[in-house]
């Protein structure tokens, strides 16, 4: 046996052996009495299903948009909206904040994507600060105050949101699941002709590709996932403000795909729990805790500005694209 | 509605548009020179407030205040670029957003760590406290007509610097076409800097001008910087006229919304709705105008690249 295929033998028990832990978490949290840890890695998996879905647009389509956490903010205003309206299963206003995102996303995309590069960064923000405001304005959902959940969203069979490990375990699925279609998609057809079209947009259009098409495909797509986690979030907070939507969220979340490394697989995800983690760490330790956040991202982006998935031997991940 | 009111407004939003032009003349030309997005120029507004504020309430001197809060700003932006913003030319935009992001975070921290997390209180300099009459019967507050004043008299410097002046011309070949000005023998890295600085300066003189009207706190430097970025962008990218016109166009545009979106929205909502959704539309005109801007003009209105 060759050591390549050791090694790539190596990183399936790797993962084997974080899924068996991700897995049994409820279990062991409940075991060790640290219910903390469980939320934790929840946030953290909610944030990770954005993060994916902004890599899939930054990373694969080279689309920078710094408006991304209004469509967080769509997802969870929808599923404000409906609950305050009286309904109250989960599975359904889970499913809605998505539709509902995409269709956002396909407005917002359609204005957007007439521009490029930093025309694109402004516009994005632009529409962005515009939902935020919206929020800001509904009085009947708090306005600045934000808006909580009356209740435990229902997911049937007896369950809530409120059941920690059961929500848990949906989070988890649905990441899962979400990874594994980007994973997908970037190795399809659409996700080829996604990644040309970054790298050669000319000759892309020169091939007869509809590059537009493709373009406003992956924002929705994008879109819609970042709808599905900011309807997670608010689950998993009972609570939303206008805050999510803000562009400096927007622009947390493009620190941390950059942190992660954007364009690799695992970008955002890898991104996500190191910020958070850090966050956790350095709150615990000082007051100011953004300052060496700050040194951390100007370090990475001057020493490793591919992000921190770059430092990871080529042999130990899979392939990357980027 | 009297005609003076509307005047007044008027006035308010061309001096609140002023300032956006002193931030944004400085932005433009970094980004239409070097192609760097600093997200950071926010925080060196925000420094020259705090600076200009803390000195002002020591020595009781205004002119003073003023000049130490621009020299400090020069020199912090010159260490600024000496050790960061140098390194950021060649990269792509995502990287100057996120490294600039980088010093946001620094920035806002050291500053509440040096003054604390309340707001510093920037007292108005007392021999413009009071109101001056630009009519018999029309009061406004001079030290207002001071920032209008003030904001005017940069602006023309500015655009003979810009436009009639050696300098300028090696600003302008520089931003229209780097390359080529560098093969004509122009060292723009040298010129960069010095238009750096320069911004530098503007962003300062903003933030002091703009202490005693505006709240000085954390944060003050990240809510200029959205309405900076989307004047440049509406200007188009590297021009000063483009900024200018766009700067007082969204000073105005912001200004008429405050005064006739009362009057406006309630022929539409109830007066209850009116008084809840007004700030924030009034903060959205700007979104607005930029979104329908590039919507006809994808470049701006006067872009400098050919």
């Amino acid at each position: 046996m060759d050591t390549d295929s050791a090694k790539s033998v190596a990183s399936i028990w790797i993962g084997c052996v974080l899924l068996g832990f991700l897995v049994g978490l409820p279990w062991l949290t409940n075991l060790l009495d640290a219910h903390y840890y469980l939320d934790l890695v929840r946030r953290t998996l909610i944030l990770s299903i954005a993060a994916s879905s902004l890599n899939l647009l930054v990373g694969y389509g080279g689309m920078v948009a710094l408006g991304h956490a209004g469509f967080m903010g769509v997802g969870a205003y929808t599923v404000a909206a409906l609950t305050h309206a009286g309904f109250n299963s989960g599975w359904w206003l889970f499913g809605t904040a998505t539709v509902v995102s995409a269709f956002f996303a396909a407005v917002i995309g359609a204005i957007a994507l007439r521009t490029r590069a930093v025309h694109f960064i402004m516009l994005t923000l632009a529409c962005g600060q515009l939902l935020y405001y919206v929020g800001v304005s509904l009085r009947i959902y708090g306005s600045d105050d934000g808006y909580n959940l009356p209740a435990p969203l229902d997911l049937g069979f007896g369950l809530t949101t409120g059941d920690n490990a059961a929500f848990y375990w949906l989070v988890l699925g649905a990441a899962l699941a979400i990874f594994a279609a980007i994973f997908h998609l970037i190795d399809s057809r659409f996700g080829i002709a996604l990644r040309a079209v970054k790298d050669n947009e000319v000759r892309m259009t020169a091939l007869g590709y509809p590059v537009q098409k493709i373009r406003l495909r992956t924002f929705i797509l994008a879109g819609a996932l970042a709808g599905l986690s900011g309807a997670f979030l608010i689950a998993h907070n009972n609570f939303v403000t206008p805050g999510v939507m803000h562009w400096t969220q927007s622009a947390n979340f493009i620190a941390m795909l950059v942190l992660g490394g954007l364009g690799y697989r695992w970008g955002g995800v890898v991104g996500v729990v190191v910020w958070l983690f850090l966050e956790e760490f350095l709150r615990q330790i000082t007051t100011h805790w953004h300052w060496p956040l700050g040194l951390i991202l100007i370090a990475i982006v001057l020493i490793a500005p591919r992000g921190l998935c770059s430092l990871i031997p080529s042999t130990l991940r899979s392939r990357n694209h980027g | 509605m009297s005609a003076q009111f509307i005047a007044e407004q008027l006035l308010h939003g061309l001096g609140y548009g002023l300032m956006l032009f002193l931030m944004a003349a400085g932005l433009t030309l970094v980004f239409g020179i070097m192609d760097t997005l600093n997200l950071s120029h926010g925080s060196l507004f925000m420094l020259g407030a705090y600076l200009s504020a803390t000195v002002h309430q020591y020595t009781d001197s205004f002119v003073t205040s003023i000049v130490v809060a621009i020299v400090g700003t020069i020199a912090v932006a010159a260490l600024l670029e000496a050790a960061l913003i140098r390194r950021l030319y060649s990269a792509s935009h995502l990287v100057q957003v996120v490294a600039t992001m980088g010093v946001i975070y620094v920035a806002d921290d050291l500053v509440m760590m040096i003054w604390g997390e309340a707001p510093v209180m920037a007292s108005t300099p007392a021999e413009l406290g009071g109101p001056i009459y630009l009519m018999a019967d029309w009061p406004y507050p001079a030290y207002r007509f001071l920032v209008l004043g003030a904001g005017l008299s940069v602006a023309a410097l500015l655009y003979f610097l810009v436009n009639h002046s050696r300098l300028g011309m090696l600003v302008r070949a520089g931003a229209s076409d780097r390359q080529m000005a560098e093969l004509m023998g122009l060292r723009v890295k040298r010129i960069f800097m010095l238009v750096f600085a320069m911004g530098a300066a503007l962003a300062g003189l903003a933030g002091s001008l703009m202490g005693p009207i505006t709240a000085v706190q954390v944060g003050m430097g990240e809510s200029i910087m959205i309405p900076a970025l989307a004047v440049i962008v509406i200007g188009g990218i590297g021009s000063i006229r483009g900024a200018l016109i766009a700067a007082v166009l969204v000073g105005v545009v912001e200004a008429l919304g405050k005064a006739f979106g009362p009057y406006l929205l309630t022929t539409w909502f109830s007066a209850a709705t009116t008084a809840d959704v007004l700030p924030a539309v009034t903060s959205m005109l700007m979104f607005v105008l930029m979104i329908a801007v590039l919507m006809f003009k994808p470049r701006g209105l006067f872009p400098a690249h050919g």
